[in-house]
């Protein structure tokens, strides 16, 4: 009873009842396993954290530490927040009890992070523990010390850290090595004080563990600045000779793939041992590395290569999918620069195509798309596209993608074909898993705009897929529609047939669209429509024409009659269907149709819709006029209304041909600044003012690519639904359109590709005989022949001065790593400048410090700064016994300190 | 930094331990828990033990019904990785005697400390058995 007056207490203090009868982690756990997941658990959850709350408060030890477990249990696994207990578990680290210690020490390093408000009450605790005589003490705030180091800590810890760096028990010294690198990343200062002990250690042979752990942060440090760290080679190189622990070869494996890259002569020295590695041990953790280190930094020795391709090959063939997955990768770091070791796998690799496991399949696909050269991208891609039909959606897509992202690699430079590209992008556009309607919405305007030669073909690939009204069905590819329609209305004077353009785009599918899309539809209606009546009424010239010369050349015979017109029409066309398409009857019709299917829209709730919607039923009323007043009164076709109505229908035509070109995504820092514009005025106010409202995805074409918002993607939803819930109309819609528009539908057998004759991607007949199909192709393209002669030229594909869609904003990384290894340097080279180097070694000294002469004068200034530092620190009284100790040590340290700034010629 | 996290998970998605080497929001952590663990538990035996997820490769290896995850940083050897934890998992087995994942749930505290004593920093710091099971040894000696 008096435990259920205590539970009630509730915000109280712990009642002398909790302490007695308090829950063990032991009952918390079980109590949760004992409660069915879900509202059970979690009231039962939440009780215990009520418990907990009120026992944490316990002036007893024993009650407050079980209470910090409970919650860190809690904290670590069910996602508790126990941001509210930090004080707690500081307070219990400075228990006397060992293991309430280590429940506060273990409860600080997972809950608190860098903003916990009691984290410096920790200082104290930490420093006085890191001095402790119990190594275990030592070890628990050095543990701690590791997971939640700040600046604050690393700057008052070091010259603690410092004196652990020589501690005689191993147990402790190799913690404190694997605790600096937390400290120097926090504080690089600690670098100048620390980094001497710290190579000692890289030179102790005695204990493998604390080797491990130096050569673990030298790892770290020399993946972010490996320069610093080359006059540290002769070390490294000992090690890599020397020791036979993998964990620790693995490591310095990892460090001189990344120096041998600087220095070519270091490369040299080392190759042989990595080689020898590779070749005798068992280990297949180690001999991966070599060949990782080998293949990525070593490709230049042609013996290692091939020793390294060899393994590759032995894991490839494994039965363990590991080393499967791994060879793979292997072959990856290869291909780059030895392309003949892919050649040598590649039954392995194709076959791989389709496996069951997704990571290997990827690889695999990862490898076949290093092979593709602009000889046989046309073929691999053909096979790619048969294996995208019978994979599943997911891989399917990966496929898609990264043949997209391949053939698209620095402004299609592998295309020669484009014509063939465009027909691609159009067949994946069909494949019904397809996702990556935006990457080929891109790439259709983007080439539309680059390369003018393919401009005919893609205006053909948009009107297929434009007619199709099934393809409306499938969201996913509205965004390669609208790319389409866009193409469509922007080079319709290429196109055969505009009526059946203009058809494709009123289609009562439409609506299936999302908003954005239908405007650009209606645009594109209205790009069509003006061109039409552009051709029927001032026909005079060939419909192909470019937009400049329609600009050019003003003295147009308008007055001529139309009969007159059209026959001029036919015999500049080269077009046959354009002979009779610009008759008076076609143009009334067409205007009949834009009229009738787009006035309902011409309320639509969509501004977007309805503001264009209005300028085409505008245009079209307007022509409308003109035609039916040219109907009554042949005679009168000269009056001046007519006329004017035929000025505007030419300047409108006019400015819409004008021709649009890729635009650089820098291009508007060169617009210089207009005097009076200012740029630095303070819009902090619009911040707060904006705060809700989400700013759309900025585009490198806003002309073109609809603006993706919440509206959108709500709607695609709507559609989908609706599409979802009127499937039987819409089939039977379907097949009425057949019906009436059968000629726009593609024969399902023989393709009418009769003017490119260009093999379907996806022919069912070749799909059986791929992997040998593959094989074959890779083998013929791979010897390294140029086919002779190209069946036609490389069209012009236009190319902005600097990179084209790399995003150019490259964050100026400057961090605490330019600190770490500027210190470092210091502290290498800090020796040298001192005492004049051994002859032996100083003619090798300039050449190696010859090109960094500023780098010197740089460090003499921050030496100098450092000497103000050590006075300061002198000052300190605790420091000072530490630095006077270091000093003592340099000593002895001379010898080898002057060795060490440079590679000795041992190595060279 | 080699490591990043090592999380240990049962067949039903349940997170059994969780140790982290860089700073993680508790949202951010069940996220990527979830993420990371969903993907693991689709897997089969006859897939490979590796998955890249965001920035992060997963070393990954099933004992009985509970897994154990490592994410690694790119650079980091994959089978190294699957040596350490194999390396747990045997002094685990060494301590409790055949571990089980019950093993784990009752005595986080402790399997916490063998991780410290193998892990620092995200770098591996202790490989030999009995030095990492010697504190605990001790410990369990004076309580």
């Amino acid at each position: 009873m008096s435990g259920g007056s205590g539970g009630g207490s509730g915000g109280g203090g712990p009642s002398l009842m909790d302490s007695l009868f308090q829950r063990t982690l032991d009952d918390l756990i079980k109590g949760i396993r004992l409660h069915t997941p879900g509202a059970a658990q979690s009231s039962f959850i939440s009780k215990s954290v009520d418990e907990i709350r009120r026992e944490i408060k316990s002036t007893d030890l024993q009650t407050k530490s079980t209470a910090l477990q409970k919650l860190t249990y809690l904290h670590s696994l069910h996602g508790f927040d126990m941001s509210w207990a930090a004080f707690h578990a500081v307070e219990l680290t400075s228990s006397p009890s060992f293991a309430h210690k280590k429940t506060g020490y273990l409860a600080a390093s997972l809950s608190f992070r860098p903003s916990t408000e009691v984290l410096l009450l920790l200082t104290n605790q930490l420093r006085k523990d890191l001095s402790s005589t119990n190594q275990h003490e030592v070890s628990l705030a050095l543990e701690c010390l590791s997971v939640i180091c700040t600046a604050d800590f690393a700057r008052d810890l070091t010259p603690d850290i410092f004196t652990l760096l020589t501690s005689s028990k191993n147990f402790i010294r190799k913690k404190s090595i694997a605790c600096l690198l937390m400290i120097f990343s926090q504080y690089p200062d600690a670098v100048r004080v620390c980094f001497k002990r710290l190579v000692e250690n890289l030179e102790s042979t005695d204990n493998a563990q604390t080797l491990a752990a130096t050569v673990g942060v030298f790892c770290e440090l020399a993946s972010k600045e490996p320069r610093t760290y080359l006059p540290l080679a002769p070390e490294f190189y000992r090690i890599l000779v020397d020791s036979r622990n993998n964990w620790v070869l693995i490591k310095v494996l990892k460090i001189f793939a990344k120096l041998a890259k600087l220095e070519p002569r270091l490369a040299k020295k080392v190759v042989e041992p990595i080689c020898d590695h590779m070749k005798r041990s068992e280990a297949k953790s180690l001999v991966f590395e070599c060949v990782r280190t080998i293949v990525s930094s070593f490709y230049e020795y042609e013996f290692a290569v091939k020793l390294a391709v060899s393994k590759i090959k032995e894991f490839l063939l494994d039965t363990d999918l590991n080393l499967k997955y791994l060879g793979l990768q292997g072959l990856l770091l290869v291909a780059p620069n030895h392309l003949w070791a892919v050649l040598e796998n590649k039954e392995v690799v194709i076959k791989s195509l389709s496996d069951v496991d997704r990571n290997i399949r990827l690889e695999a696909l990862r490898l076949v798309m290093s092979m593709v050269s602009d000889d046989n991208v046309n073929e691999i891609c053909r096979v790619l596209i048969g294996y995208a039909l019978k994979s599943d959606p997911e891989f399917c897509n990966e496929i898609l993608r990264s043949m997209l992202s391949t053939c698209s690699r620095n402004v299609y430079e592998i295309i020669n074909d484009f014509d063939w590209y465009v027909s691609l992008l159009g067949e994946m556009a069909r494949i019904p898993h397809c996702q990556n309607g935006e990457e080929i919405e891109y790439q259709l305007i983007d080439i539309g705009m680059r390369v003018k030669d393919v401009r005919p073909e893609l205006v053909r690939v948009a009107r297929d897929l434009l007619i199709d009204p099934a393809l409306l069905g499938n969201p996913f590819i509205h965004r390669i529609l609208s790319a389409a329609a866009w193409v469509s209305g922007e080079y319709v004077w290429f196109s055969k047939n505009p009526f059946e353009i203009m058809e494709a785009l009123l289609q009562p599918r439409t609506n299936l669209l999302s908003p954005s899309i239908r405007a650009l539809y209606i645009h594109s209606v209205f790009k069509v429509l003006s061109f039409c009546l552009h051709s029927f009424l001032l026909p005079h010239k060939p419909a192909t024409s470019s937009s400049s010369k329609l600009v050019d050349e003003p003295d147009f015979t308008y007055s001529e009659s139309e009969e007159e017109a059209n026959v001029d029409l036919a015999t500049t066309s080269s077009s046959l269907s354009k002979k009779n398409a610009f008759t008076r009857e076609s143009m009334v019709n067409m205007l009949a149709l834009v009229l009738t299917s787009l006035s309902p829209l011409a309320e639509s709730h969509d501004v977007e819709i309805q503001e264009r919607v209005r300028n085409v039923l505008g245009l079209a009323q307007l022509a409308q006029e003109e035609i039916s007043c040219d109907l009554d009164n042949k005679e009168k076709i000269i009056d001046g209304v007519a006329l004017k109505t035929s000025n505007l229908i030419r300047l409108i035509n006019d400015a819409l041909s004008e021709d649009l070109g890729p635009v650089s995504s820098s291009a508007q820092e060169r617009v210089p600044i207009p005097d009076g514009l200012l740029l630095e005025d303070n819009l902090g106010k619009l911040d707060t003012i904006c705060a809700d409202v989400q700013l759309p995805i900025s585009e490198s074409f806003s002309l073109v690519k609809p603006v993706l918002t919440d509206v959108d993607s709500v709607s695609i939803r709507q559609n989908e639904e609706s599409s979802e819930t009127s499937a039987a109309e819409s089939t039977s819609l379907l097949s009425e359109h057949r019906k009436r528009h059968g000629i726009f539908y593609l024969p399902s057998d023989n393709n009418q590709n009769a003017s490119t004759s260009f093999p379907p991607a996806n022919d069912p007949n070749e799909r059986d005989n791929d992997v040998e199909d593959l094989v074959r192709l890779t083998e013929e393209s791979l010897v390294l022949k140029r086919k002779s002669n190209l069946s036609r030229p490389r069209p012009v594909v236009v190319k902005l001065d600097e990179g084209d869609r790399l995003p150019i904003t490259r964050a100026k990384t400057e961090s605490n790593d330019d600190l770490i290894s500027g210190a470092v340097r210091d502290v290498l080279l800090g020796d040298e400048n001192s005492p004049p180097a051994p002859a032996p070694h100083s003619k090798v000294e300039k050449s190696e410090i010859g090109d960094s002469s500023r780098r010197k004068s740089k460090h003499r200034k921050e030496k100098k700064h450092q000497n103000v530092e050590e006075s300061k620190q002198k000052s300190g009284g605790r420091h000072g016994r530490h630095k006077a100790r270091q000093r003592a040590d340099e000593g002895i340290n001379v010898a080898v300190q002057i060795q060490k700034p440079v590679i000795p010629d041992f190595l060279l | 930094m080699g490591i990043r996290f090592i999380l240990m998970v049962n067949k039903q998605g349940q997170t059994r331990l969780a140790q982290y080497y860089e700073y993680l929001t508790l949202e951010e952590r069940r996220a990527l828990e979830g993420e990371i663990v969903r993907k693991c538990l689709a897997r089969n035996e006859q897939q490979c033990s590796f998955i890249e997820h965001r920035n992060y490769k997963i070393v990954y290896r099933r004992y009985a019904s509970l897994f154990f995850l490592v994410g690694v940083d790119n650079e980091e050897n994959e089978l190294a990785i699957l040596e350490f934890i194999h390396l747990l998992v045997e002094t685990m087995d060494r301590h409790f005697g055949n571990v089980c994942e019950l093993d784990i749930m009752f005595h986080l505290e402790k399997a916490h400390f063998m991780l410290e004593e193998m892990v620092m920093n995200g770098c591996i710091v202790e490989t030999s058995k009995t030095n990492i099971l010697a504190p605990i040894q001790l410990m369990d000696k004076a309580s």
